[in-house]
C-alpha cells in the first residue's frame, strides 16, 4: 500500500475513534472519559505542530512549551481584563473567541518569529538548548507576573464565548477541539506535500546540497518554525480554555519534554503517530495514577522500552512503509 | 470500576494499618473527594495529610458516626490535574472535598467544587482571595489563613525585641504573600527584603548580604527542600549563633527537623500547635500516630485530624445527611469540636480565628530536637481579609 | 570590598560544584554524542548513598567512597543496560529513554528510602569557617568543594592530555568514527567515560549533601543548569566545561549579589523589583542564549 493510502486509511480510521470514543464512553459509568480524550486531542495539536518541525525538519524544539503557554497566557490575560471591566489600552475588551484566539496566535506568530530567527543561528544540539534557554526566560516572566498571579497562575472565571457553540458544554467543545485537530492535520499535510515542504525536507537531509541549489535555508525553516509555534499556540488556548486556568508550568522545561516524549512515541515525521502518541502517552499517565501513586516506577521503564525498541515510534514503521530515512 | 479501585485502596491502607474495614460498607457510605499530593519530593506531606485523616476515621471507618469512604487522588501537585480529579468526583456525586496541600492547587479545585454546590474544608492552605472578597459560604478552611503564620512572626520579632531585621522568600507568590504578612505586624526596621530564585539550592550570596546587612534577626520563608538547604547553610556559615533566625512553621517540620539536623536547634518558629503541646489530646495523637505510622507527625497531619474531628461533629449533628446543605453548613460554622490544638471559632469568612505560638527547636532529654512551645504571642487572631469577604 | 570577595568566592565554589557535573556530561556529549539527561540522577544516587553511610558509619570518607562508588555502578548499569543501545540513534530517542529512566530511578528511591529528605552531617573535620584575612571567615566546608574542584579539573587535564585514554577521548570528541576505524575497543572507552561522569556526579552530591538536602528529583533541578554549562563551554571540552561553570557560577552569583541593589538604585522600586528578580533568575538562560548568538558552538567546540 502506498504512503498516502496508508496515511488516509490510518487518518480516516483514527478519526472514527475519536468521533466514537466518548459516544461509547458515555454508556459507561466512567465519568473521566471525556475529559482525557479533551485533553489527548488538544495535546495532539500540540505535538502534530512540534512533528512538522522535528520530524521534516530536524529542527528538535525543547521549548515549545513557551508557545503552548504564551497561547493560554493571553486568552486568560485578556479575558481577565474584560471581565474585571478594565480597558486594556482604551479598548474595553471582549470574550468573543472570533477575535480573542486570533490575537492569541498572532502573538505566538511573533513570539515564533523572534525566538525561530535567533535561535536558527545554531543547529543541532545548540538549537536545543537555545529553544530551552528562550523558554526558561518566557517561564520566569510568567512567574513574575505578579498581577496575573504569578506562581499561582490565573484562573479564568468563564470559557470564550463563540457564535452557536458553547464552549461551556464538554461535549461541544471536545468535538471543536477535534475539529481544529482534523483541520490543522490537514494543513500540515498540505504543507509537508507542498514545494515548500519538499525543500524543508530537502534541508534536512542535506542542507548543503539545498544551499547549493540556490536554496536559502532560513526563510523556509523560519516559517515552519512560526507555523509550528501557531499550532502549539491553538493547543494552549485551548487548553486555558478547557482548564479555565494558566500557571506557568505550562512553560516549563519539563512540558517541553513531554511533547519531545510524545512526538517520539508516535513516530517522528508521520504527523498522525503523534497523535497515537498523546493518546497512549496521557491514557497511560491517567491509568497509572488511578492505580497507584507511584504510577512512575511503571511509567519509566515503559518510556525507556519505547525508546529501546520503538526504533520509528508507534507508527512510524507502518506510516512511512517500512522505509528508514 | 474506578470506584471499586479506590474502596480497595483505602482497604488496604486500613490492613497495613492492621485493622479491618469492612470494604462493602462502601455502597452507602458517604463518599469524601480526598484531592491531595502524594508523589513529588513535597508527597510527604500528602501523606501526612492522608494518613493523619485516616487515623481520625479509625477502625470503624466512621468519621464520627457516619460511615465514609475516602476517594484518595494524587495531584501530582499539578493544578490540571487536580482540577480533573475533582470534576471527575463531582460528576460521580461527591458533594464533599478536602486534602489539598498547595494554594495554587486549591486555586483549581475550590471553585470546581463551589459551582458543583459541594463543601470544601481546607486542611492546610487559606489562599487570601478566597479569604476576602471571593469567599463562599460552602468554603471553610479548618486550618489557617496563608498570611496567618507571618503576621504571628511579626508579632514574635515585636516580642523578642528585635529591631532590625532582614527577610527573604522565594520569588513567587506564596513568598511575596508572607513577607508582607510579617511587614503587616512588624514594628521595626526591614533592612533588607531579599527575594531568592524559585528552586535556588545555595544561598551563600544571600548569606553574605546578611552577614554585612548585620541585623538584629531575620525571618525566612522556604519551604521544603529549599528551607532545609537554608538551615543547613546558615549554620554552616555560622550566622546562627550571632543572628537568631525565625520561620514559619512550615519552613521547619518535623520531617525537615530530621534533614536538617543541629543546624535546626535554636531556630524560632511561629506556630498553631507542636508535638510538645501539653494537653492530653494531645499527647494521645502523637502516640497514636507515632504507632500507626512510625513516624512522627507534621503540624499537617495535626491539622488533618482536626479537620476530620470537625467535619465528624457536623456530620454527627445532621446524622450524616449533607444533602440539606443549609443544615450541614450551619454546623460546621459552629466549629462544635475539641481540637487537638487550641479551640477556635470562625470568622465571617470561616477562617479559623486561633491562637498562635512562638516555638524554639530545643534538644530534650533525649537529645532529640523538637519544638518547644515558648509563649502564646497572638490570641484570637483574625485575618486581615475577613472584612473583605461578602457572603450573600 | 571584602563583601565582594566573599561573593567572588560564592561564584567560585558555585563554578566548583557545577564543573564536577559538567565535566562528565560533556565528555559523554562529546564522545558519544549522547544526551544523557540521567546526569542529574547520579548526583541524586550519590548523595543518598553518601548520607546514608555515614549515617550507618559515622565516617566521612566512608561516605565519599560509597557515594562514588555507588554513583559509579548504577551510571555503569545504566550504560550497559540502556544508553549503550543509543549510541546511533537520534537524540530524541535519548531523550526519552533517559527521561524514563529518571522517573524510574525516583520512585525507586522513594520507594527504598522513602518520601521525606534525610540527613547528612558536616564532617567535624570541615565544619566551622577559616579566617582568610581579617573581616573575611569564610566557612570550609564550601572551600573543600572549592579545592576538590579544581583537584579535579587538573586531574582531568592530566588524564586527557598525558594519558593514552585521554588521547582516545580527544581522538572521540574530535571524529569519533576516526577513532573506531583505528579499531579501538570503542565499549571499553565509551563504558570508562560514563563511568567517570557518574563517579564525578557522586563525588558531587557527597560534597554538596552537608550543605543541601538529599531529596528526590534534586538532580533535575541542576540538571538544567550543567547543560547550559556545557553548551555555553562548547559540547566535547573540559576546559569548555571549567570556563562555563565558572562563568555561570560568576554570573548567577554576582547577579543575585547585585542585580537588586544596583536596579533599585536607577529605577523606581516597584519596577525594579519585579525587573530584578525576573532577571536574577533567567540570568544564566539569557548568558546562554548571548553567547551562542555570537558563537553557534559555544567558547570552546571541541569539533573544529
Amino acid at each position: 500500500m502506498s504512503r498516502f493510502n496508508r496515511f488516509t486509511l490510518t487518518g480516516l480510521v483514527m478519526l472514527a475513534l475519536l468521533i466514537i470514543a466518548p459516544v461509547v464512553i458515555a454508556q459507561t459509568d466512567w465519568s473521566g472519559g471525556l475529559p482525557l480524550l479533551t485533553r489527548i486531542v488538544i495535546y495532539a495539536l500540540a505535538v502534530v505542530s512540534l512533528d512538522l518541525i522535528i520530524g521534516y525538519g530536524a529542527l528538535v524544539s525543547f521549548g515549545h512549551a513557551m508557545f503552548f503557554s504564551l497561547g493560554g497566557y493571553v486568552v486568560a490575560v485578556l479575558l481577565h481584563h474584560t471581565n474585571m471591566g478594565d480597558t486594556i489600552f482604551g479598548w474595553e475588551g471582549t470574550n468573543s473567541a472570533l477575535l480573542l484566539w486570533p490575537l492569541a496566535l498572532l502573538a505566538c506568530a511573533l513570539l515564533g518569529l523572534v525566538v525561530g530567527y535567533l535561535a536558527l543561528k545554531t543547529r543541532g544540539v545548540q538549537f536545543i538548548m537555545i529553544t530551552l534557554a528562550f523558554a526558561q526566560m518566557v517561564y520566569f516572566v510568567l512567574v513574575s507576573l505578579q498581577y496575573y498571579g504569578g506562581d499561582d497562575g490565573l484562573m479564568m472565571d468563564m470559557r470564550n464565548t463563540m457564535p452557536s457553540i458553547q464552549l461551556d458544554d464538554p461535549w461541544a467543545f471536545y468535538y471543536l477541539a477535534l475539529t481544529l485537530l482534523v483541520v490543522w492535520v490537514l494543513f500540515c499535510r498540505l504543507i509537508v506535500n507542498s514545494r515548500f515542504g519538499l525543500v524543508f525536507q530537502a534541508l534536512r537531509q542535506s542542507e548543503r546540497r539545498a544551499v547549493n541549489l540556490g536554496v536559502n535555508p532560513l526563510p523556509f525553516r523560519l516559517t515552519a518554525f512560526v507555523i509550528s509555534a501557531v499550532g502549539t499556540g491553538l493547543a494552549g488556548i485551548l487548553w486555558a480554555n478547557y482548564a479555565e486556568f494558566v500557571t506557568p508550568d505550562m512553560a516549563t522545561w519539563a512540558k517541553s519534554g513531554e511533547f519531545l516524549a510524545i512526538v517520539t512515541l508516535g513516530g517522528l515525521g508521520t504527523l498522525l503517530g503523534p497523535i497515537a502518541g498523546a493518546a497512549v502517552f496521557i491514557g497511560l499517565e491517567q491509568i497509572l495514577t488511578i492505580w497507584t501513586e507511584h504510577w512512575m516506577i511503571v511509567m519509566g521503564p515503559m518510556l525507556v522500552l519505547i525508546a529501546l525498541f520503538g526504533q520509528q515510534g508507534m507508527l512510524g514503521r507502518y506510516l512511512k512503509g517500512g522505509r528508514h530515512d | 470500576m474506578e470506584l471499586k479501585g479506590k474502596a480497595m485502596r483505602v482497604g488496604l491502607l486500613a490492613t497495613a494499618l492492621g485493622t479491618t474495614m469492612v470494604a462493602h460498607a462502601a455502597a452507602e457510605a458517604l463518599r469524601i473527594g480526598f484531592i491531595t499530593t502524594l508523589s513529588t519530593p513535597a508527597g510527604y506531606i500528602g501523606e501526612d495529610i492522608r494518613d493523619a485523616f485516616t487515623l481520625a476515621i479509625g477502625e470503624d471507618g466512621r468519621l464520627g458516626n457516619t460511615p465514609v469512604v475516602l476517594e484518595v487522588e494524587d495531584d501530582g501537585l499539578k493544578p490540571a490535574n487536580a482540577k480533573q480529579s475533582a470534576d471527575r468526583l463531582v460528576q460521580s456525586g461527591v458533594k464533599l472535598f478536602t486534602g489539598v496541600n498547595f494554594s495554587n492547587v486549591l486555586a483549581a479545585v475550590q471553585p470546581t467544587v463551589m459551582k458543583s454546590g459541594g463543601f470544601y474544608v481546607s486542611v492546610n492552605p487559606g489562599p487570601s482571595v478566597f479569604a476576602g472578597a471571593k469567599c463562599n459560604p460552602n468554603y471553610f478552611v479548618a486550618s489557617y489563613q496563608n498570611d496567618a503564620f507571618h503576621e504571628a512572626a511579626g508579632l514574635a520579632a515585636n516580642k523578642l525585641g528585635y529591631e532590625k531585621v532582614v527577610i527573604l522568600a522565594p520569588n513567587y507568590q506564596a513568598g511575596r504573600d508572607a513577607l508582607n504578612g510579617f511587614k503587616r505586624t512588624y514594628e521595626g526596621e526591614v533592612v533588607e527584603e531579599i527575594y531568592t530564585k524559585l528552586n535556588q539550592t545555595d544561598f551563600s550570596v544571600e548569606l553574605a548580604r546578611i552577614r554585612s546587612a548585620a541585623p538584629d534577626a531575620i525571618y525566612q520563608f522556604h519551604p521544603g527542600g529549599a528551607g532545609i538547604n537554608f538551615a543547613k547553610q546558615y549554620d554552616n556559615a555560622g550566622l546562627k549563633e550571632s543572628v537568631p533566625m525565625l520561620v514559619p512553621a512550615f519552613s521547619l517540620d518535623a520531617q525537615m527537623v530530621k534533614a536538617t539536623g543541629d543546624a535546626a536547634e535554636g531556630v524560632y518558629a511561629s506556630a498553631l500547635w507542636t508535638t510538645e503541646f501539653d494537653n492530653d489530646a494531645s499527647r494521645d495523637f502523637v502516640k497514636r500516630f507515632e504507632e500507626a505510622y512510625g513516624r512522627t507527625p507534621t503540624m499537617y497531619a495535626e491539622q488533618a485530624y482536626d479537620t476530620a474531628n470537625l467535619i465528624a461533629a457536623a456530620l454527627d449533628a445532621v446524622d450524616g445527611d449533607i444533602e440539606d446543605a443549609d443544615a450541614f453548613r450551619a454546623e460546621l460554622a459552629k466549629a462544635d469540636f475539641k481540637p487537638i490544638r487550641d479551640p477556635f471559632t470562625f470568622g465571617p469568612n470561616q477562617h479559623p480565628i486561633q491562637n498562635y505560638y512562638l516555638t524554639r527547636f530545643e534538644k530534650n532529654a533525649d537529645g532529640e530536637i523538637v519544638q518547644t512551645v515558648v509563649e502564646r504571642i497572638a490570641e484570637n487572631h483574625q485575618d486581615a481579609y475577613a472584612k473583605d469577604c461578602k457572603m450573600d | 570590598m571584602i563583601l565582594f570577595i566573599e561573593q567572588l568566592l560564592n561564584g567560585l565554589q558555585y563554578g566548583a560544584f557545577l564543573f564536577l557535573l559538567a565535566s562528565g556530561l560533556t565528555l559523554v556529549f562529546g564522545i558519544m554524542g549522547v544526551i544523557n539527561l540521567t546526569h542529574g540522577t547520579f548526583y541524586m544516587i550519590g548523595a543518598y548513598c553518601g548520607a546514608l553511610t555515614v549515617a550507618l558509619t559515622g565516617s566521612f570518607f566512608m561516605g565519599l567512597l560509597a557515594a562514588m562508588a555507588g554513583a559509579g555502578l548504577y551510571g555503569l548499569l545504566v550504560e550497559s543496560a540502556v544508553v549503550r543501545w543509543l549510541y546511533n540513534r537520534d537524540h530524541l530517542y535519548q531523550v526519552l529513554a533517559t527521561l524514563g529512566l529518571i522517573l524510574f530511578t525516583n520512585e525507586a528511591v522513594t520507594l527504598i528510602v522513602g518520601r521525606a529528605p534525610i540527613f547528612m552531617n558536616i564532617p567535624d573535620f570541615l565544619s566551622g569557617s577559616v579566617t582568610l584575612f581579617p573581616g573575611l571567615a569564610y566557612p570550609l566546608m564550601r572551600l573543600a568543594l572549592i579545592v576538590v574542584g579544581l583537584a579535579v579539573a587538573l586531574f582531568l587535564w592530566l588524564l586527557v592530555n598525558h594519558t593514552r585514554f585521554g588521547m582516545l577521548v580527544r581522538a572521540g570528541a574530535d571524529d569519533r568514527q576516526m577513532v573506531d576505524a583505528l579499531g579501538v575497543n570503542m565499549r571499553w572507552l565509551y563504558m570508562s567515560v560514563f563511568g567517570l561522569g557518574a563517579v564525578l556526579c557522586g563525588l558531587a552530591g557527597v560534597m554538596a549533601a552537608p550543605l543541601l538536602a538529599v531529596e528526590i528529583a534534586m538532580g533535575e533541578r541542576i540538571l538544567i543548569t550543567t547543560f547550559v554549562v556545557i553548551v555555553i563551554g562548547g559540547v566535547g571540552s573540559i576546559r569548555g566545561a571549567l570556563v562555563g561553570a565558572m562563568l555561570v557560577g560568576m554570573v548567577d552569583s554576582l547577579g543575585r549579589a547585585y542585580v537588586p541593589q544596583i536596579l533599585t538604585a536607577l529605577l523606581p522600586y516597584s519596577v525594579a523589583d519585579t525587573l530584578a528578580a525576573g532577571l536574577v533568575s533567567a540570568s544564566i538562560y539569557v548568558l546562554m542564549a548571548f553567547v551562542l548568538l555570537v558563537r553557534p558552538y559555544g567558547l570552546f567546540p571541541a569539533r573544529s
